[in-house]
């Protein structure tokens, strides 16, 4: 309650302002309208009837409801991906909360902002092991950044500002709020939050100054510098950035299998993906670069191979904004916390300034060495097949889609292929499960980034296998009409597996094939869209257009691929980068 | 090596548990944890003993800064420090000369008993986990019935200290 007081005629006038109380319900979706939530992918349920009841009465927040908690976790999670602003996510409580689990763990391995509305059984029954009870704050707590209960209406509105505050500052990542179903039914007076202040959580951002210099020293000094940058380029914005940095440096760059993107593929400093299967050229400069700096990258062991065998004789810089990512599995020799962006550009006025002290000949040798590597033609692969090589395929979706596509991915070979083969030259255009490796992924994420983006071109490729653990998802894309290109390149197998197998299990083909798989054409005309199935490689440029040209359909493109076609280059688990298995076709040029 | 690590942490429920389950999820050690509310209600303060390489100690340090409840934290080995733990441990004492040895040796501690029965003593002792250990170590024969140790509490020498 508020008293205003004024003046009118000498005599003073009182004016009772009485705030009306809302429910937590209202102001759950009052606080969503307030914080600029657009898109809520959920999922009802006994627990948040109260909140889909307010959903219901209104038109500024709009629900995409998918068939399957996961899918809403994905889907949140490629919207969020694909524009930087983060996910929400609306679950009911019980199996609603457990069928999120995968889609959390996926977002925080990957440190996406993502926030997650559970419902929970009533304050007084928690504990009592009530219909649909589980203690989603327990379950989550090791696969989210932070996560709330919330007992008191008193307290949601503050608790949803700190939990989209949290998820979306410093290094991002997925928050849970779990929300007891007479919280929502309480009711108390709602002020939209502005700010929030939080005395234990304060992410920093500038880099302190002398280890920036002494990094800047360091490449400037160095005869085969080399720059190895990740997801937390795009994370934090940094492209941009990190495109004027090696630029000025005039160093090779390399991308992790996150990073892909925040630096143009088709720039010629590009020297391709590094890691497990990542370009000849990037692994081999990994491994005999003098300084490196990361940028935005945590030395994961899909990257790393064998930690003692890594960049052997490198001086090592590391650019983070979270100080536990740094000197975890790599110890480095000049660790800088600090936001990419900020960071990058004190560097770039250094290395602008330092530039006429750069060893120019020793640069020129290395850039000849990293031109004889390249030379390998890694990436080669039988281009005279008769079959469909799974290669030829992503090739022909870059060539269709202009390079201007998003491309979300499912998890296994194509993931790899699309990895290699796409050239993306912008950030947040590749959005795939990197640190959790989640199948299913893919067709729920594209979906999600479809809604974000309604005009663009979005392709989602995937593998018979993936495809089929979030299939169910085909049913909201034709609700919501996301126009989504399904990029199946179907082996018929877990090619990934079978490719495990045949190199390191004597191709004992454990389980790995699949021996029923449904007709996807007809699949996919069930659930309403439009299905073709390609099975000749000269088939397969006309039909791609076709269905690209179907600006309004989803389309399912079942292409019939090459069953034995492995991923190359390829470093076993735990191998040093120099260790490359390479493919039988390289010489084929 | 040994760390003791001070933490001061929001007293909300739910906080132990974030600290707990940071050490099983990565596999760290630990040797023992005492948290209670410190004088400012709303902060817990909470002692950690773990053990491991300067690496594994400074992801044990990094990580716990990392959870959100975290408000401060100290590695009280990295400075002068001091160290105290609780023990009450009930003994069986039987006899005059029993009863007169422990007593002695209680006193050499400078621990206290606490409680007497016809047949115990509960004694009650304080010092560094090392001095509990020694008088364990000390009771030779004597039959302990029950130990509780309290765990380690910490605070940085000097007037250097660990708020808000
Ligand atoms: C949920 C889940 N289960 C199991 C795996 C292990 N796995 C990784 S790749 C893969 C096979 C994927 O097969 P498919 O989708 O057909 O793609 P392909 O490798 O054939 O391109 C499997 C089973 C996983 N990554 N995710």
């Amino acid at each position: 309650m508020t008293l205003l007081s004024y003046v009118i005629d000498k005599k003073e006038y009182y004016l009772e302002i009485v705030n009306v109380e809302l429910n937590g319900a209202e102001i759950l979706i009052r606080f969503l309208k307030d914080e600029g939530v657009e898109h809520v992918f959920g999922y009802p349920g006994g627990a948040v009837l109260y909140i889909y009841d307010e959903l219901f009465k209104q038109e500024e927040v709009k629900h995409i409801l998918v068939r399957h908690e996961q899918g809403a976790t994905h889907a949140a999670d490629g919207y969020a991906r694909s524009t930087g602003k983060p996910g929400v996510v609306l679950v009911t409580s019980g199996p609603g909360a457990t069928n999120a689990v995968t889609g959390i763990a996926t977002a925080y391995m990957d440190s996406i902002p993502m926030v997650i509305i559970t419902g929970q059984v009533n304050t007084w029954a928690i504990g009592s092991d009530a219909f649909q009870e589980v203690d989603a704050v327990g379950i989550t707590r090791p696969c989210v950044k932070h996560n709330f209960l919330v007992k008191d209406v008193k307290d949601l509105a503050e608790t949803l500002k700190k939990a989209f505050y949290v998820a979306t500052t410093g290094r991002p990542g997925p928050v849970v709020v779990d929300v007891p179903k007479d919280v929502t039914i309480a009711t108390t007076e709602y002020v939209f939050p502005e700010t929030v202040e939080m005395r234990s959580y304060n992410p920093v951002v500038k880099g302190h100054p002398k280890q920036i210099k002494k990094a800047a020293e360091l490449l400037l000094a160095a005869k085969r510098p080399m720059i190895y940058s990740g997801g937390g380029v795009i994370l934090g914005e940094g492209s941009k950035e990190l495109i004027d940095f090696t630029r000025a440096l005039g160093a090779p760059i390399t991308n992790t299998l996150m990073g892909l993107g925040a630096y143009p593929a088709t720039d010629d400093q590009f020297i391709g993906m590094l890691g497990m299967h990542g370009t000849y050229e990037a692994n081999m400069a990994m491994h005999e670069c003098d300084v490196l700096i990361s940028v935005g990258a945590r030395f994961d062991d899909r990257v790393v191979g064998k930690i003692e065998q890594f960049c052997p004789d490198a001086t090592i810089i590391h650019i983070d904004i979270d100080p536990a990512s740094i000197s975890k599995s790599v110890v480095v020799d000049v660790p800088i916390v600090g936001d990419v962006a900020t960071v990058l550009t004190d560097m770039i006025a250094l290395v602008k300034e330092g530039k006429s002290g750069q060893d120019e000949n020793a640069l020129k040798a290395w850039w000849n060495q990293i031109t004889e590597w390249r030379g390998m033609n890694c990436l080669n692969y039988d281009r005279h097949s008769a079959l469909i090589k799974p290669q030829f395929a992503i090739e022909k979706l870059y060539e269709v889609t202009h390079g201007d596509a998003y491309v979300a991915s499912d998890v296994g070979q194509h993931q790899m292929w699309a990895a290699q083969f796409y050239k993306f030259d912008e950030p947040r255009r590749w959005i795939n499960s990197g640190g959790l490796g989640t199948m299913g992924f893919g067709l729920p994420a594209a979906i999600g980034v479809q809604l974000a983006h309604p005009d663009a071109t979005v392709a989602c490729v995937t593998g018979d296998a993936s495809i089929q653990m979030c299939i169910q998802e085909l049913s909201t894309a034709l609700q919501y009409n996301t126009p989504v290109k399904i990029i199946s390149l179907n082996n018929r197998y877990m090619g990934m597996v079978r490719q495990w197998q045949e190199f390191f299990y004597e191709s004992r083909y454990s389980q790995s094939y699949m021996e029923t798989i449904p007709d996807f054409v007809k699949l996919t005309e069930s659930y309403g869209h439009v299905g073709m199935r390609i099975e000749k490689p000269e088939d397969l440029e006309g039909a791609m257009k076709e269905a690209f040209a179907m600006k309004d359909r989803l389309v399912f493109m079942d292409i019939i691929t090459d069953q034995t076609e492995n991923v190359y280059p390829m470093i076993a688990a735990g191998k040093g980068h120099h260790e490359m298995h390479l493919s039988p076709e390289r010489e084929l040029a | 090596m040994r760390h003791i690590i001070s933490v001061l942490l929001e007293n909300e429920s739910g906080a132990l548990s974030r600290v707990a389950g940071l050490f099983s999820a990565r596999g760290y050690n630990i040797e023992s944890l005492t948290v209670a509310p410190t004088e400012d209600g709303s902060l817990s303060r909470m002692t950690l003993v773990t053990e491991g390489s300067e690496q594994i100690i400074e992801q044990i340090t990094k990580q716990l800064n990392k959870l959100v409840d975290v408000v401060k934290l100290l590695d009280l080995t990295e400075g002068a420090h001091i160290e105290r733990e609780m023990m009450l441990i009930k003994v069986t004492a039987e006899g005059v000369d029993a009863r007169e040895e422990i007593k002695r040796l209680i006193d050499i501690f400078r621990g206290r008993i606490i409680d007497v029965t016809d047949v115990t003593y509960t004694l009650e002792l304080t010092g560094t986990g090392s001095k509990l250990d020694a008088f364990i170590e000390a009771l030779g024969n004597t039959t302990i019935l029950e130990t509780v140790r309290s765990g380690v509490s910490g605070i940085a020498r000097g007037a250097k200290s660990l708020h808000v």
